[in-house]
């Protein structure tokens, strides 16, 4: 409509990414503009495709549990404890209660990390360049370091086994572990000072970028995003894998939705992150760390198929496998990435904002791309 | 999950007239019997199971192809629970003929929108073509390709670079498959 006074635009196609920092990897958003307005937008990934699921069935079982690391490279911790449960599923396997403890604090660590570095990675986005993203990789150097010790290595662990985990740790790590949990929330109280009532930060994260409850059950969104918008759903206490029926923790809920609920269901998350660390420390028993019955050489496995999940730091990380008759290797390998999913509503989130604010929406969903495109 | 996978089956029975409904066992130790249900009534089905409320599977965690190559079909399975009433899985079945031409089944995404890009992932790796999905196209390989890679049939080619040389059989594939390659300049590299 021309009318005087009125400047007229055309729609502007803008292809941000796939080589761009803000998107956290090899990601592109195809997105229509009008103005600086967006009106369209299209996730296009695939970039990191390397089949990951005809890999794992060529391959024995356990020969998949390195690959598992590369998911989400962030969190390799849970991603093994995910494909082992699936497998312990589908083979009925018993798991020691010393290594469900391990595998615990393994995974509620690998939380810390995630979250911590979510915030940092977010804050990135946001522009204050450098100095959050720097405290929160100082503490998850910390966790690494837990890693190193356990596993040999700091971010490719490789750690779990079907029916345990591979060594067992020792007392001097757990120490260690217990040390840095206990310096955790004054860390956290440090790092919500500098942020939760930061003027910036709430200007640009509140009513940004808003999912309402309804639309993200439907669209199958888990994990921290589905709970900022007000879902009650953790798998740790609806499933009670593990021993987490032991442990006494809550799951906190946003209210609204935006990224800043999302922003701050993280930090309490981490929160109670602690008091289960805490908890399971305290806890852990003696006795063996892996299931003695279990032969992980020529490992088989009997026909059918089977889902496993656990409530991974990014939401529901699930492996559905299908066994054959010879049940040598996985007939059937597929894992439901909750990065990928959660992109489904990354549209719905961004329409009728400004680009720089797609940014802070695509921060916020938590997408790791070795997990997207697998 | 309220009462046995037996009780859930007559319960969709009564509520789909016509449904053609069978019980698959799942591995022993895992205990998730799944419903194996015809094409023609799966999206009766997914919204039954949705809206009925003893059920309620408000959300659709698992969507994905399984290629049975020696019985001849792909296997659409769906892991459905219930954020509502805390339980699940119900796992639903669909099975679609292998031929390209016939791999279709209703697409369950206008019933749960999670399913939207969990089927297009089975359409690019499996070549199941969902009828009524609002957007199907390829996810993680690019526009150009032609196959199917999830398929147990797929033979790779030995370089999708082609590289060092093309020659044999791969440059055949190449020069048929993708069409990128003009002949001219394969011959050049040659």
């Amino acid at each position: 409509v021309s009318a005087p006074g009125i400047i007229e635009t055309q729609t502007l196609e803008v292809s941000i990414g796939p080589q761009h920092p803000s998107t956290h990897g090899v990601f592109r958003m195809d997105a229509v503009l009008e103005g600086e307005v967006i009106v369209k937008l299209k996730p296009v990934m695939g970039y990191l495709h390397r089949n990951h699921e005809q890999l794992a069935e060529k391959m024995v079982w356990l020969g998949s549990m390195p690959y598992t690391d590369r998911l989400d490279y962030f969190c390799s911790m849970s991603n093994n404890w995910a494909y082992a449960l699936a497998v312990e599923k589908l083979a009925g396997i018993k798991v020691p209660e010393r290594a469900e403890y391990i595998r615990v604090i393994m995974a509620e660590l690998t939380r810390l990390l995630n979250h911590v570095c979510l915030v940092g990675f977010l804050l990135q986005d946001l522009g204050a360049w450098g100095t959050p993203l720097l405290y929160a990789l100082r503490e998850r150097e910390k966790i690494l370091d837990l890693f190193e010790a356990v596993s040999g290595s700091r971010m490719m662990c490789n750690y779990m086994r079907f029916g345990g985990v591979r060594v067992d740790v020792d007392e001097q790590m757990l120490a260690q572990a217990r040390r840095i949990v206990d310096k955790f929330p004054a860390f956290l109280d440090e790092f919500e000072k500098l942020l939760t009532t930061n003027e910036v930060l709430m200007a640009r994260c509140q009513r940004v970028g808003i999912l309402p409850k309804q639309l993200a059950i439907n669209a199958s969104i888990t994990g921290p995003m589905a709970r900022a918008s007000g879902v009650e759903y953790d798998i740790r206490k609806v499933d009670r894998y593990g021993v987490y029926d032991r442990f006494e923790f809550r799951v906190p809920v946003g209210e609204v939705g935006d990224v800043y609920d999302r922003y701050y269901v993280r930090v309490l998350e981490m929160r109670e992150s602690v008091k289960i660390l805490q908890q399971a420390l305290r806890d852990i028993p003696a006795g063996p760390h892996q299931n003695p019955d279990v032969k992980l050489r020529n490992f088989r496995v009997p026909a059918g198929d089977g889902y496993g999940r656990i409530e991974a730091p990014k939401g529901e990380l699930g492996f559905y496998l299908v066994a054959d008759e010879t049940g040598k290797q996985p007939y059937r390998y597929h894992v439901r990435p909750p990065s990928f999913i959660n992109l489904t509503i990354l549209e719905d989130m961004c329409l009728g904002h400004k680009v720089a604010d797609a940014i802070v929406i695509l921060g916020s969903v938590d997408i790791v791309l070795g997990e997207v495109d697998r | 999950l309220i009462g046995s996978v037996e009780i859930l089956r007559d319960a969709v029975v009564t509520a789909v007239p016509g449904v053609e409904i069978e019980i698959v066992s799942s591995a022993p130790a895992a205990q998730q019997p799944a419903l194996l249900v015809d094409r023609a009534h799966v999206l009766a089905v997914a919204r039954f199971l949705k809206d009925d409320s003893r059920y309620q599977m408000d959300i659709c965690s698992c969507v994905t192809g399984v290629d049975y190559l020696k019985q001849g079909y792909i296997e659409v399975v769906y892991h459905l629970y219930s954020v509502a009433l805390k339980h699940g899985p119900v796992v639903l079945k669909v099975r679609a003929p292998r031929e390209l031409e016939n791999c279709r089944t209703p697409s369950l995404t206008p019933v749960w929108r999670g399913c939207e890009f969990q089927e297009r992932e089975a359409y690019d790796l499996f070549g199941v073509k969902f009828d009524g999905h609002p957007d199907l196209r390829r996810i993680l390989m690019w526009d150009g390709f032609k196959d199917h890679p999830m398929r147990k049939d797929y033979a790779p080619p030995m370089d999708y670079e082609w590289e060092p040389t093309p020659h044999d059989e791969t440059l055949e594939r190449a020069q048929s498959q993708a069409g990128t390659i003009p002949p001219s300049a394969a011959e050049a590299k040659r």
